[in-house]
Formats: C-alpha cells, structure tokens, sequence
C-alpha cells in the first residue's frame, strides 16, 4: 500500500482526509456497528424496564428519551450507515471501477454522518435526548419543552445532507463508471438494489429535510406551521415525515435484498433464478414506495376513499416482493447448497421476512388498522421486516464480505453459535409482541399495570432480548478471535461477482488493468468458460487516483457548529459555524486538484508481492 | 503516456458545423424567450384584468406555467438533447414525487374527509 | 505526476461540458441534484398551499400582494435566463470573453432581483406581515425565502467562479463548472415560475 503523498502522513490523518472509497466504506461500517451496539443497549434498558409489570428501573421521561433514541439511532445512524459501508466498499468493486464518482464528496458525507451523529447523542449531556419518538410527532415534538427534539432535527439535518449527497454519488457511480462489457442489465443484484435505494434517498430525504426545517422554525425562530392557535395544522408534518418515511425504510430493505441476491446463489452455487424479474421487483418496489406513505395515517382522518387507496396501494408491495420471495426459494432449489453462517442468515431471513409481510398486510387493511394502531402490534411487525430482514442482510454480508473488507475469516463456529442466539433471541422477543399488541397494550408507553395477562408474555420478550444481546457479544468477540485466519481470503465463498477476481486486502487502485465484463456474474463465466481471472479491458498503465482532502471535515465541522448555534440560539456560533463551512466550500472551489498517477512499477511491484 | 492538463486553456475555434449548430441554437432560445415573455405577460393580464372568472383563469395560468417550465426545461436546459435518458427520467421522478406531495398537503390534512 | 509530462494542446471538444469523465459525473450528478430539489421545492408549495389561507386575522394574500412589482422581477429572472443561455452558447464557441461578458450580466440581474424581493419582504413586514403571525406567514416567507436564499446562493457561487477563472480561459476544469451553475440558474427560475403563478396570481386572483 504506498502512495507517496499518504505515506509521509501519520495515519489518523490518513484515515481523516481519505478519499479511497473502500476506507470510507470501513470508516462507515465500523462507525455504524457502534452505533448499532449503543441503540441496541438501548433496547435492552427498555426491555428490562418492561420486565415486569410496573417497573421503576427507568423513570418514563427516560423511558421517553431512550424509546426515542433507540429508533433514531438504528435508523439513521446504525442501520443506514452500514449499508452504506457495504454499498461504498463493494459496488465500485463490483461494476470494475478504481473509486466512486466523487470521492471527495464521498468523505463529507462521511463525515456529515458522523458529526451528525455525534450532535444527536451530545443531547444526553444537555438536559435530556429527544423524548418525542423517532417520528417527532407535532405537536408532542414542537412543543416539547428543553432542547432535546432540537437536536433531534439538527442531527438529522446534518446527517441527511451526507446521506444525499452519497445517494447523488452512487447514482452517477452506477451510471457512469460501470467497467466495459458491464451492461446495466450485467450488474449484480446488490449493486442494482443499492442503486434503486440511491433514487429513493435522492427524493425522499427532501421531504424530510422541509420537514425539519419546519419544525425548526416552528420551536426557535417563532414559525406557526405547526401552531394550530395561529392557524397551522399539524398533520403537515405526518405527510411531510411519511413521504419521507415510507422510502427510508424501504432505503433499508433494498440494500439487504441485494446481499441476499447475492449470498444465495454463491452458497446454492446456481445462477439467480429470475435476475430480469429480481431488477424489475427491485423497481417496482422502489416506485410503489412512494405511493403508500399514508398508510402510517389510517387514523387521522383523512377520509375512508383515501384509506382505501392507500390500502390498496400498500397491498400492491406484496406483489414484487412475492416476486423476489420465490426467486430466492427457486435458487435454492436443486442446489448445492453450503451452509455457512452467510447462508443460514439469508435462509432465516425468508420465513422470518414473510412474517412480517403478512402482518404488513393486515396493516394495511384500513379498518383493521384502527384495531392495531399503535399497538405492539405494530411494534413486532415492524421489527419483523427489520431485523428479520435488513439486519439479517447485514449479519449476512458481515460473513460474506468481511474477508474482502478486512483480509480474515470470521470463525464459522462462533458465527454459528451468533446466528443461532441472535435467531432464537430474536423470534422470541418479537413474536410475542404481536399478542401483546392484540391483547391491546399500547406501544411507547413505559409501563403497564399488573393483572392484565401482560406479564408472561412480556417477560419472555425481555429474555429474547437479552439472548440477542449476548449473540451480538459473540460476533464482537468472533471479529477479534479470527483475525489470524489470514489464508484463502482472496475467494473463500468461490465467488460469483468481480469483488472476488482480486485480492484481499484489495489494492488502492482496485484493479490494476479495468476488467472486461463478459457475462452475467462475471467471474463465475470465466472460471466456467475462460482461465478463471478476469480478462483485461487495457492494457497496464499509469492509474489516475484522486487526492485526500481535510476540507469535507471543516465543511461538516463549520455545520456542526453552526447546529449548536441553532440549537442555543445564538446568532455568532450560527454565523462562525456556516463561515467555516463556506471557507472551506470556496476553497474547494478555487483550489483545482487533479489528483495524482500511480505508476506503473508500483502496480507490477503488487503484483509480484501477490504471487 | 502523455497527460492531459485540465487547466489549460482550450484552444482552437469550434468547427464550422459546431457554429452553424451554435447559431441555429442561439435562434431557438431567443424566439422561446419570446414566447416565454409573451405567455408570463398573458398570465398577468388574465389575473390583473378583472373581467376573466377565475374557474377559468386558475387553471389557464397553471397550463401557462407548466408550458414555460417546460420550455425552461427542454430548450433552455437542453434536455431534449441526445443522452439525457437518466435526466429525464429522474426530473420527472422528482417531478411526480413533488406533485405527489402538493396534491396530498393541499387535500389530506384533515380539514376536509374524502 | 501531470506537471513533468509534455502537454499537448488541448483543442475545444463541441461540448467542452462533457468532454472528460468529471464533467461527465459533474453533469449527471448535479442534475439528480435538481431532482431531488424538485421535491424540496414541492414539500414548500405543498405547505405553503395547505397553509395559505390560514391567515388568522393578518394581512392575506390579496391585502399585500402588488402584480406590478412582481411581473418586474419575473421579467428580470426570466431575461438572467436568457443572458446565462448565451453564456454557455459562448462557451461552446470558445469565446471566453463574452462566456464572461454574459455572466456577469446574469449577477447583475440576480442582484437586481434579491433588490426587490429584500424591499418586498420589507414591505410586509411593515405591513404587519411578520414572520409568526400566521402559519400563512411563515408559510410564504419560508417558500419565497428559500427560493431567494437560492438566488443568493447562485449569484455568490457564480461569482466566485468569475473571478478565480478571469483570465484562465476555457478550460476543461472550469467548463463544467460555468455549465452547472448555469443548470442551478435555469432551475431557479422555474421554481420561480411556479412561485409566481401559485403564490402571487393566485393569490390576488383566486
């Protein structure tokens, strides 16, 4: 790993200012897995605070508070990020390409996520976290009193500006920087889901950002959007936070249908049964899911013709992802299949996903709707899609990929031991919840009375959370034990797709010679028809790489502050903190840099340390 | 391998073909400016003269705004040039998402039941 | 690296824009960019157009609102429109000097237009239009402004682009940058567009 500019850097400078798509990838995945740690530690307060019946363990604006974080933090700042790690790292590596299309870009959004995040939980220092749900909900979030919702929406702001600007950056990647022979129809399913997603953040994450804006407005600077004394009215921000809202969550299914995509066939050793009606699904579902968002709005009122669409349309989701269901079931038909913890995660998604579909049917019954309407019901459907499907996708390209991401195996034995308590853990913690719901307990409140027929079953789902808890303390413990299994790490699963055509830890550069893409899973067709590496599109020459850049950190920093400015209402932080953020943009803007060349002995000097 | 400097200045003139194009082209925006002026003056006139009913005017100046956003869109900012496919298809993604958005803010807020 | 190697002139491509891969992306990113403000810019009008007859006993749309004045600006907007088209017809040309020349024409026009809406907003606040009287208020303050803090936005990037490429030329760096921000400038117009039609006309008309 050498290049002369970094080299002379420490690391952590490095590691700031770089614009390597596959480290940004790592700075994202790690970041989030600890957020995804805090948030779940989370759970567990609450589900120890839910026990038994009621329990003074946490008092309820507590309760509030964690309730509030745990939702805000999984979504935005654990699950999303690692998606984003996996689609930074791997979609480059997988259409042929050296880096993403704005590197540059790429770091501040890192870094916007990151500040972001960091805004958001500087709130339990402060006088209280965010205590309004990670719905936000007017008028609970814009009149609740201290300054927690206010770092709720400076949090998502920041954040949210990186998370467009990554999607842009994806979506132009896919486009423009595919490998030759590389059609669109030629892309791997992960690549393909995480570009759908891309098109979803790019239109969804606006509505979000008015809506925040809105309601900042609304509790510093004196607006009446949400004021209904003033006129303003408040189902405003239900629509505005739903159309937002819908898409983001299907922003964290898509991602995980491509890992699947992907794990299964390597593991069944079958091509992907469908790949034209899998792509298609993948858009259909994108679409429709701007066209449900009120579906999380039976019961305010909108009007039974209105319900009645919107059921309609909801219903309509089951459809493409039934599509993508027997997909996956028809690959593994007749397969060879190997049943690596990869592979027992992506098997366990389907029952467990299918569940969840069908609760989001019922849901979406209209009438029904005002029976489960916050309920823990909802609560087990929604973590059913969750975590039986996005984090299940991750737990399976944690296994997948982790060799190419980090050069070393994690242990299948303690990977077994994790899936199989995450696995129990987590179907015994949720799916108890859909009975607590219809026995009528409602959601987000932080106790229940005793004598209700509440405690069993709420018992048992504490014990599910904790069983998850310690599965996740193995992995923990599997990525730290493992890191000797140095060898076959290059392509361990006997891959499919051009990530595994080149070696573990993979070079700067990514490919030394741009790949010539001339199947569907393209390596597989030379393993099957050529000498099992993939040919050359060009012949070896210089690389152009682009150049670190500490600028996108002061851009985020100068946002950060400038937050806090908000936050404090104080007009001299706002204006310090947007100056360094405009200085750091102008210079940017002024500065050309063309970024250097690698040259063509360091290649060959790489090349020979791999043979 | 040479490289290419992506400071320097550009040099030569552009081909005759490339002229000729240019100036057919300056022809087109000057007469859809025009045009644009002339529909954004009808639209003033239709609301400022009182003699218009206004179900008739309402959505006469929203058909005259579409027309000229378009005209923006296509000829000012060239999208009805060659490979523009992603462009177009994520305008008008924007687009529908945003009419998605108006049509339910202005009709679902509880005000009304439909 | 670039600077040892001999340079080979570079002759001007028909699209200088698009003539390497950065211009490329740079192109295609920002106009996902546009979509993407297209549904900021809808969530604006969607509230504004929920909101716009809650005026709660302050001054409305009919009370404030003077066509003469804002058939200037959108004739301003629409003439910077036509001067930033011009600019890059130049720049296709290679004529460096008027890309430059119609460029500043399109400031000028941005700032003749910030003029007005500053003395507009002026206007109706001493009108008794402030910010949080009404949700109609902040409602339209919160439309116009960020369409204006748009405006801002492009007349300072357009400037900046002016003087640090005052005398480099055309260049295959800075073409793509003229050609977005031009992109940035059409699209405020057509939000404008809309900004007059649904907020102004209708508002004195329907």
């Amino acid at each position: 790993m050498s290049n002369s500019a970094a080299s002379s850097k420490s690391v952590i400078w490095d590691w700031i200012t770089t614009v390597d798509h596959k480290k940004i990838g790592i700075l994202y995945f790690l970041t989030g897995l600890f957020f995804f740690a805090v948030a779940g530690l989370e759970a567990i307060l609450m589900r120890i605070q839910l026990m038994f019946p009621e329990m003074s363990f946490l008092g309820e604006q507590t309760y509030n508070e964690i309730l509030t974080m745990h939702g805000t933090m999984m979504l935005f700042f654990a699950a999303m990020p690692i998606f984003f790690g996996f689609m930074n790292f791997i979609i480059p590596l997988q259409i042929g390409a050296r880096d993403v299309a704005f590197p540059f870009l790429n770091n501040l959004g890192y870094w916007l996520f990151l500040f972001g995040g960091i805004i958001l939980n500087v709130s339990w220092f402060t006088g209280g976290a965010p205590d309004a749900g990670w719905t936000a909900y007017a008028p609970l979030s814009s009149n609740s009193p201290g300054h927690g919702v206010d770092f709720y929406v400076m949090g998502l702001q920041v954040s949210g500006i990186g998370t467009l600007m990554s999607g842009i950056n994806f979506l132009v990647t896919v486009i423009n920087m595919r490998a030759p022979g590389m059609s669109m129809m030629r892309m791997p399913l992960f690549t393909w889901s995480s570009f759908v997603t891309s098109m979803l953040i790019l239109f969804a994450f606006p509505a979000l950002t008015i809506g925040l804006l809105l309601l900042m407005l609304d509790r510093i600077f004196g607006g009446a959007f949400f004021d209904v004394g003033l006129g303003g009215n408040v189902v405003i921000w239900q629509h505005l936070f739903w159309i937002f809202g819908h898409p983001e969550v299907y922003i964290l299914i898509l991602p995980a249908f491509g890992i699947f995509s992907e794990v299964i066939p390597t593991f069944a050793k079958k091509r992907l049964f469908g790949y034209t009606a899998m792509v298609f699904a993948t858009l259909i579902i994108g679409f429709l899911g701007f066209m449900v968002w009120a579906h999380h709005m039976f019961t305010v009122g909108m009007g039974p013709v209105a319900n009645a669409v919107f059921a309609v349309a909801t219903m309509a989701i089951a459809v493409p992802t039934g599509i993508k269901i027997f997909n996956w079931l028809l690959t593994l038909w007749g397969g060879r299949i190997r049943f690596t913890v990869a592979n027992l995660f992506a098997l366990a998604f389907i029952p467990s996903f299918v569940m969840g579909g069908v609760t989001g049917v019922m849901l979406a019954t209209s009438a029904a709707n005002y029976q489960f309407h916050d309920t823990y019901f909802v609560v087990a459907h929604f973590h059913y899609v969750i975590i039986g499907g996005s984090v299940f996708g991750i737990f399976a390209g944690v296994f997948y990929w982790w060799p190419k991401m980090f050069g070393y195996r994690l242990s299948e034995a303690w990977g077994k031991w994790f899936f199989w308590l995450f696995l129990i853990g987590f179907h015994l913690t949720f799916f108890v919840q859909h009975f607590l719901g219809l026995m009528g307990m409602p959601r987000r409140i932080a106790s229940y009375l005793d004598g209700q027929d509440l405690n069993d079953l709420n018992f048992i789902s504490t014990m599910g959370a904790f069983l998850m808890g310690i599965a996740f303390i193995l992995l923990v413990i599997n990525v730290f034990i493992s890191r000797k299994n140095t060898t076959n790490v290059n392509d361990p699963w006997d891959g499919r797709t051009l990530e595994w055509s080149i070696p573990s830890p993979v070079p700067h550069y990514n490919f030394a010679q741009t790949p010539l893409v001339r199947e569907l899973d393209g390596l597989w067709f030379e393993k099957m028809n050529g000498d099992g590496r993939m040919k050359a599109a060009e012949p070896l020459d210089e690389i152009h790489m682009p150049n670190g850049s500490i600028l996108p950190f002061f851009i985020a920093l100068g946002l950060s502050i400038a937050s806090f400015g908000v936050i404090f209402t104080s007009w001299i932080v706002i204006i310090v903190g947007l100056l360094v953020t405009f200085a750091a943009m102008f210079i940017r803007s002024i500065k050309e840099d063309h970024g250097y060349h690698v040259p063509v002995s360091e290649i060959k000097a790489d090349q020979e340390v791999e043979k | 391998m040479a490289h290419v400097d992506p400071s320097a200045p550009l040099e030569g003139k552009a081909s005759k073909e490339t002229e000729r194009k240019l100036k057919r082209e300056s022809r087109t925006q000057i007469v859809s400016f025009v045009f644009m002026v002339f529909i954004t003056t009808t639209a003033f006139l239709t609301v400022a003269s009182d003699v218009i009913p206004s179900g008739f005017a309402i959505p006469f100046i929203l058909l005259l705004a579409s027309v000229q956003v378009i005209m923006q869109l296509y000829y000012f900012m060239h999208m009805n040039a060659k490979g523009t496919g992603w462009v177009n298809a994520l305008i008008w993604g924007g687009l529908f998402v945003a009419a998605m958005t108006v049509a339910a803010l202005m009709l679902l807020i509880g005000i009304t039941k439909y | 690296m670039a600077q040892n190697e001999a340079i080979t002139p570079q002759i001007l491509p028909p699209n200088p824009e698009k003539a390497t891969l950065e211009g490329r992306n740079k192109y295609l990113a920002f106009w996902f960019f546009l979509g993407g403000e297209t549904v900021l810019f809808g969530s604006l009008f969607g509230t504004y157009l929920g909101l716009r007859s809650s005026t709660e006993g302050g001054p409305g749309p009919a009370d404030l609102f003077h066509l003469d004045l804002v058939f200037i600006m959108t004739m301003i907007l629409l003439t910077s429109s036509l001067t930033s088209v011009f600019a890059v017809i130049n720049m296709k040309r290679g004529n460096f000097k008027m890309l430059l020349v119609w460029m500043w024409a399109t400031v000028i026009l941005g700032l003749g237009f910030l003029g007005f809406e500053i003395y507009e907003f002026y206007e109706y606040a001493h009108q008794g239009l402030g910010y949080g009287v009404s949700a109609f208020a902040s409602s339209f303050y919160t439309l116009v402004g960020t369409h204006g803090a748009h405006v801002t936005f492009g007349v300072l990037w357009i400037t900046t682009l002016l003087i640090r490429y005052r005398k480099s030329g055309i260049t295959l760096t800075n073409a793509p940058k003229f050609y977005t921000a031009v992109l940035y400038w059409h699209f405020i117009d057509v939000v404008w567009v809309f900004i007059f039609t649904v907020v102004y006309l209708l508002g004195v008309g329907g």
